[in-house]
């Protein structure tokens, strides 16, 4: 349900940027590690951009591989839940180095 | 627009230095912007303010029933002459988690999200406006019960505790793995009750550390009294 209130935040961060003109296309980074259930993000999506500048946007949208580097032996691997263990030594103990992106990258106006 | 108070918290200063616009096209514009960024900067102010106060800021987070509201009204009776406590209370609906918290004889705020499933930092900010929480003190922000969409949303607390307890099932921390995954400290509460229900307080400590291996856990009843002194070891080692 958080899904509306990230689809706010794109909204107003476009809103800023875009300067009054309607926006053709927005481009974002959504990392595979945040919670952010794509359904509910597009149902939200059509909604909230009603009577805004993204009225008639189209979404690009890149999904960022989560990847981790382990603090006890040092490998680096692609995870796919942030509590994956290390596929070197099984550790728990990792650093998450990407996937948690939620950004908005850029926008193209008409 | 913020529809708490119409209050614009939009930054307009931004700058343009790096322009990725291709000769070809110049209305492709570059934003390289966080989705986060306006609550993380409230929060990072909300932050700010808890340090010039000296505010130990508490987030506390767990589903709906698994006993928050009377975890605080027995600490706050408990600890009323050692520390200084103010409260933020949010749900979705009515004030009657902040009347309890009122009749403890502590200072207390209640936002209502309506259909929010979730604090945000600028509620935060706006209830601290009204509140103005004790210098020296421990503020409690009790989160509307709900063990997803909160661990996206800093508030600018110190210290995020989550609570769980036995009649929710000892596999909790791996099917809500955020929750555990952004908090320091897990409470187990309603230990009381372990002889009536299937839930293995080993197997829950071990999964809530497979998700998180830096959780701290302190398990509790506040029925019963037992493991609360653990609770308030861990709150006054916090605020000093």
């Amino acid at each position: 349900m958080h899904e509306l209130s990230i689809v706010m935040g794109i909204i107003d961060v476009v809103t800023e940027y875009a300067k009054g003109e309607p926006v053709k296309e927005v481009t974002l980074d959504i990392g595979c590690l945040t919670t952010i259930e794509m359904f509910a993000f597009d149902m939200a999506w059509k909604q909230a951009v009603k009577g805004t500048l993204l009225e008639k946007a189209t979404l690009d949208i890149h999904r960022i591989e989560g990847k981790a580097v382990c603090l006890e032996c040092g490998t680096g691997f692609a995870i796919n839940e942030v509590y994956d263990a290390c596929t070197g030594c099984n550790s728990h103990l990792i650093q998450i180095v990407q996937g948690k992106e939620l950004k908005v990258r850029s926008l193209i106006i008409f | 627009m913020c529809a708490t108070c119409g209050c614009d918290s939009h930054t307009h200063t931004h700058s343009h230095s790096h322009s990725h616009a291709h000769p070809h096209d110049e209305k492709h514009i570059a934003v390289e912007k966080d989705v986060l960024y306006e609550n993380n900067l409230l929060a990072a102010r909300n932050r700010g303010f808890f340090d010039a106060k000296n505010i130990l800021a508490i987030n506390l987070v767990s589903s709906p029933g698994s006993g928050k509201t009377t975890l605080l009204e027995r600490t706050l009776t408990d600890l009323k002459e050692t520390l200084a406590f103010s409260v933020i209370e949010g749900d979705q609906q009515t004030t009657r988690d902040a009347d309890r918290i009122h009749a403890t004889g502590t200072k207390v705020v209640q936002i209502n999200t309506g259909k929010g499933c979730h604090l945000d930092a600028h509620m935060v900010m706006h209830a601290l406006q009204g509140m103005h929480p004790h210098e020296n003190g421990v503020l409690f922000i009790e989160n509307v019960g709900n063990l997803v969409c909160p661990a996206m949303f800093d508030l600018g607390e110190k210290e995020r505790v989550v609570v769980m307890s036995v009649t929710e099932g000892d596999d909790k921390p791996l099917k809500y793995p955020d929750m555990f995954h952004t908090s320091h400290l897990c409470i187990i509460n309603k230990i009381d009750l372990l002889p009536y229900v299937p839930f293995s307080l080993d197997k829950a400590i071990a999964n809530a550390k497979r998700i998180n291996p830096k959780l701290e856990v302190i398990t509790l009843s506040c029925t019963s009294g037992e493991g609360l002194d653990k609770w308030y070891q861990w709150l006054e080692s916090k605020k000093s």
